[in-house]
């Protein structure tokens, strides 16, 4: 587990370095998660030297995963205190958050529900692949 | 003046372990709700726990920062977090590969949608132009909304204010929602909640359905990279 851990910290600890160095606009951890993604893929390879490498990371990463609720806790409840900050334009700004969630959800879930159709690589009816 | 249980309140107030203890507990009694009431959308663990604990430092007069000395052992695992959304990614990287079409094509309209929507809606309600700017990255993970905001002269922390209401909101919605739709595509349901509501709608999405999940942790980070890319372009076209 502290392998899997520290490779998963490495890995978060590059992203950030990529990302502030070069100035781009993507947060650490996303970068970070392309380069696990890259330590997976190259897991089966380097396993076949180190039998070990990288055998808990799959359970350890989806013990993180299986709470991510909690994890946004601390910062929502910063952003509960100032809802003050909200108050002067409270109910327009719901309205149009409401607004705005339901037709990013429709709109997205329709866009890829159609072009998957179109471009055969749909999905539906219960088919299920490996 | 020597209140053993008041002091031991003061002793205890200043250290992380009763605020980790807190954020923790809130979020066990908050999950089990949420179980017991079969992941209903209405009893999102998130707006539970944040209620709550909110409501403990109201009641005990705690600041915020005294709060965060504990609770920030919690708040930094989000970032290994963010990078263990790779397993599951690899995990069905034959069902992500098939994907790629319909992805590509629901990210760009998603993304555009959630900008121009938020900004438009807004602007007929008479919202001015330093909100719109605020209210404009509200899909996006926290981070990278409060950067654009920053960049483009808003407040960052009103933007991650709607940030935070924009996931509860969209996890609370997803649900009934695609069931009224009759989406079946785990895929489509959980990339719409990730490009919609970021981190919080991923959560949402990995309670009801795993593959829902790895589909909305990929267009979480996808959209926070082509929101960051379009949005000084979408909203100069709408503000002038």
């Amino acid at each position: 587990m502290i392998v899997s851990l520290t490779l998963i910290l490495l890995c978060q600890l590059l992203g950030e370095v990529v990302a502030r160095g070069l100035g781009w606009p993507l947060p650490g951890p996303v970068l970070g998660m392309l380069f696990l993604l890259v330590v997976l893929i190259l897991r089966d390879r380097i396993r076949a030297k180190i039998p070990e490498f990288g055998r808990a990371l799959d359970s350890t990463g989806k013990g993180l995963l299986a709470h991510l609720s909690l994890l946004f806790i601390p910062a929502s409840v910063g952003v509960v205190q100032r809802l003050d900050v909200v108050a002067e334009y409270g109910v327009s700004l719901a309205i149009a958050l409401v607004a705005s969630t339901f037709v990013t959800l429709v709109v997205t879930v329709v866009t890829f529900v159609v072009v998957s159709r179109l471009s055969g690589s749909s999905m539906e009816e219960g088919e299920r692949r490996d | 003046m020597t209140d053993p249980a008041f002091s031991l309140w003061v002793y205890l107030s200043q250290t992380p372990l009763l605020w980790l203890v807190v954020t923790l507990g809130a979020y066990v009694i908050a999950d089990r709700i949420s179980l017991a009431f079969k992941r209903h959308p209405l009893f999102n663990p998130v707006l539970i726990s944040v209620a709550a604990v909110a409501l403990v430092l109201w009641s005990t007069g705690t600041s915020y920062p005294v709060y965060f000395e504990g609770a920030k052992f919690v708040h930094f695992l989000l970032g290994p977090a963010t990078v263990a959304l790779a397993i599951p990614l690899y995990e069905n990287r034959h069902i992500v590969l098939r994907s790629i079409v319909p992805m590509v094509v629901a990210l760009v309209v998603g993304s555009v949608t959630a900008i121009v929507s938020a900004v438009v809606i807004a602007q007929l309600l008479g919202i001015p132009n330093l909100i719109l700017i605020s209210l404009a990255p509200k899909s996006v993970t926290a981070p990278v909304g409060m950067g654009i905001t920053e960049t483009l002269g808003g407040d960052p922390s009103l933007t991650a204010i709607l940030i935070m209401l924009t996931g509860v909101i969209g996890s609370i919605m997803v649900t009934p929602l695609m069931n009224a739709l009759r989406m079946k595509d785990w895929r489509a349901r959980g990339f719409a909640v990730g490009l919609a509501s970021h981190g919080i709608g991923t959560a949402r999405a990995f309670q009801v359905n795993s593959l829902a999940g790895t589909f909305a942790g990929i267009a979480m980070g996808l959209n926070a990279l082509v929101t960051a890319l379009l949005l000084p372009l979408v909203l100069r076209l709408l503000l002038d």
